[in-house]
């Protein structure tokens, strides 16, 4: 179609539509901060805790000389603490940031045009919509998934996660206190390392899921999706309304 | 009451002696973890109080708890616990039988009423109306409902009664019940194992008697003085654990030298009991100590837990071979191939649109 331009008559084209494609702030820095501080504490969590579930083969030599399953379950545990840490410093940025900020924790669950929203969301995934909408903060479908992933998995893992480390602090411990009753709500400590687990994996198929959806997304749908974790910034590829 | 006898009186009864009796109060401070200033404390109320009955109910039970019982070394069960606590009734012990034996209950529970111990081995099915285990021609139901009804504290020995134990693993055809899911109305103090150690069974009928309390208690009812760690956390093979140096197979290298057993099953790290401190059989060894895995048998539906000899646990909603990493390994791999045919379809829908 625009074959027959000049390189810069298509410059020139181009500039004149960059001219109306707005731009809009999001993400705060430290919502930012947070996404990725999560993503590495998430990839550490998953790969110490494999390991501590399967672990690798035997050390040689005297046990005094190797620490191997220490550091794999150290590595776990530092870990648990950053997501922890940054699971309350997000919910405390949903109070004080910006109105994206809450969007993760508040879905309009009894909202009818919201629903048709996820539905028309869902079809565009099924390729039976031609084009997504566009939107500002995270698409109806994205907020669902978020929310039941992120918010509620993030807080089982921490509850099931904390219980099980506050076995080895004993009863006394604050954290054992705090958590303690998470062990006989699922019957017994081998339960919650089970159900603990089973945590991991849906992490695992939710950030599969989640890396190819932004990819996607920020290719074929009207706005920016990666770029938008990195600056904040949200850009459109076009200037019609909705 | 007049005839009522203090627990030194019955000891000095059974020919045991002054000097026998002290060793006994050091022997039972240390095993309950007191200092000695304690020592005195107990000789006290032995030589003052009035001795409390133990009714000892059977319900579905093997009678390895016991078996375990009468096996104590630590506080001298043999010579000192069985005669101090009196087993007034306990049908696999005593020398009664029949209407005799039942009479023995009946004539306790009036004289020391609201006074005495109940301990349950074993528990009551539910099913049927209770005939998988009857008693004295009735439903064990019954008579631990009858018998607990005065009771001023009930011990429920052993997994059976703490939790269900075997009969109670899946599918549980009799309906198999732990004692706190029939009485509510009594303190209950749960002392699993399948059996319990020994001197954890004579160290809380011993704190129980020479303090007249029940002895503090974790979440799930067993007392913290023995239950309050893991197997794993005492474990004398836990430096091969954080080393990650552990058994993979039983007739390894690593199983000849004695290397951390996880790997083949062990559920030391999720089991609460003193097994790798206080050991077994006058400490001689125990399961770990052995070179097999701790199966568990201390905690809630072990059977249902396994196996036994791998880390992770099966989980049959999934079929026979299932356990969270091959579930959830196959719904990842599931996800990434739609993913994968997803990302297709898109390119080529992308590819069909170029020209518009």
């Amino acid at each position: 179609m625009s074959k027959h331009l000049t390189m810069e008559e298509l410059d020139a084209q181009e500039l004149k539509a960059a001219a109306k494609i707005t731009a809009v702030r999001v993400y705060e820095a430290p919502l930012r901060i947070w996404h990725w501080v999560n993503a590495f504490a998430i990839l550490t969590l998953c790969l110490s805790g494999y390991f501590i579930g399967s672990p690798l083969p035997t050390q040689p030599g005297e046990a005094s000389a190797n620490y191997l399953m220490g550091y794999i379950r150290f590595a776990h545990f530092a870990a648990a603490m950053v997501f922890t840490v940054g699971f309350i410093g997000r919910m405390y940025w949903a109070m004080v940031g910006n109105h994206h900020a809450r969007q993760l924790f508040i879905l309009p669950f009894w909202s009818g045009h919201w629903w048709a929203e996820v539905f028309r969301e869902l079809r565009w995934y099924l390729f039976i919509e031609k084009e997504p909408k566009k939107y500002v903060g995270h698409n109806p479908l994205a907020q669902l998934a978020m929310f039941f992933f992120i918010v509620l998995g993030s807080l089982f893992m921490i509850a099931t996660g904390m219980a099980l480390y506050g076995e080895g602090l004993m009863q006394d411990h604050w954290i054992a206190k705090l958590f303690g009753w998470v062990i006989p709500l699922f019957g017994q400590s081998q339960d919650v390392h089970t159900w603990h687990h089973m945590g991991m994996w849906i992490f695992i198929v939710f950030t599969m899921i989640h890396i190819y959806v932004a990819v996607r997304e920020d290719i074929m749908s009207r706005q920016s999706i990666v770029s938008t974790m990195i600056s904040g910034v949200r850009t459109f590829k076009d200037d019609r309304l909705d | 009451m007049g005839m009522t006898e203090t627990f030194y009186d019955v000891m000095r009864r059974q020919g045991i002696t002054r000097r026998s009796f002290l060793k006994y109060c050091a022997l039972t401070a240390s095993a309950l973890g007191l200092g000695p200033e304690f020592v005195p404390q107990i000789a006290h109320a032995m030589e003052t109080k009035p001795r409390t009955p133990v009714l000892w109910l059977h319900g579905l039970e093997c009678t390895c708890c016991s078996e375990s019982f009468i096996r104590s070394a630590h506080p001298l069960a043999k010579d000192v616990v069985l005669s101090m606590i009196s087993l007034d009734y306990d049908d696999t012990l005593m020398a009664a039988a029949g209407h005799q034996a039942e009479a023995i209950l009946e004539e306790v529970m009036t004289k020391y009423k609201g006074n005495y111990i109940l301990a349950v081995e074993g528990n009551p099915p539910l099913n049927q109306d209770g005939m998988s285990c009857i008693i004295g021609g009735k439903p064990f139901l019954e008579q631990l409902k009858h018998v607990a009804k005065d009771a001023k504290a009930i011990i429920s020995w052993g997994s059976c009664a703490s939790f269900g134990c075997v009969q109670a693993a899946r599918p549980n055809p009799t309906k198999a019940t732990p004692v706190h899911e029939v009485i509510f109305d009594k303190p209950i103090i749960r002392v699993p194992g399948c059996p319990p150690i020994a001197e954890v069974m004579t160290g809380v009928i011993t704190y129980m008697l020479t303090f007249d309390r029940i002895p503090p208690l974790d979440r799930m009812g067993r007392p913290l003085m023995f239950y309050s760690q893991r197997i794993h956390d005492k474990c004398y093979r836990r430096p091969h654990f954080d080393a990650g140096q552990f058994v993979e197979t039983f007739d390894d290298e690593s199983a000849r030298k004695g290397y951390c057993l996880y790997k083949v099953g062990c559920k030391g790290p999720t089991t609460y009991n003193a097994c790798s401190t206080i050991r077994w059989n006058e400490g001689v060894s125990f399961p770990i100590q052995a070179g097999h895995g701790c199966i568990g048998c201390s905690e809630d539906g072990f059977w249902d837990k396994g196996s036994w000899y791998a880390r992770l646990t099966d989980i049959h909603q999934f079929g026979i071979e299932a356990n969270a990493d091959k579930i959830g390994g196959a719904v990842a791999a599931g996800v990434g191939g739609a993913i994968a045919v997803h990302a297709a379809v898109s390119a080529l829908k992308r590819a069909q649109h170029k020209g518009e």
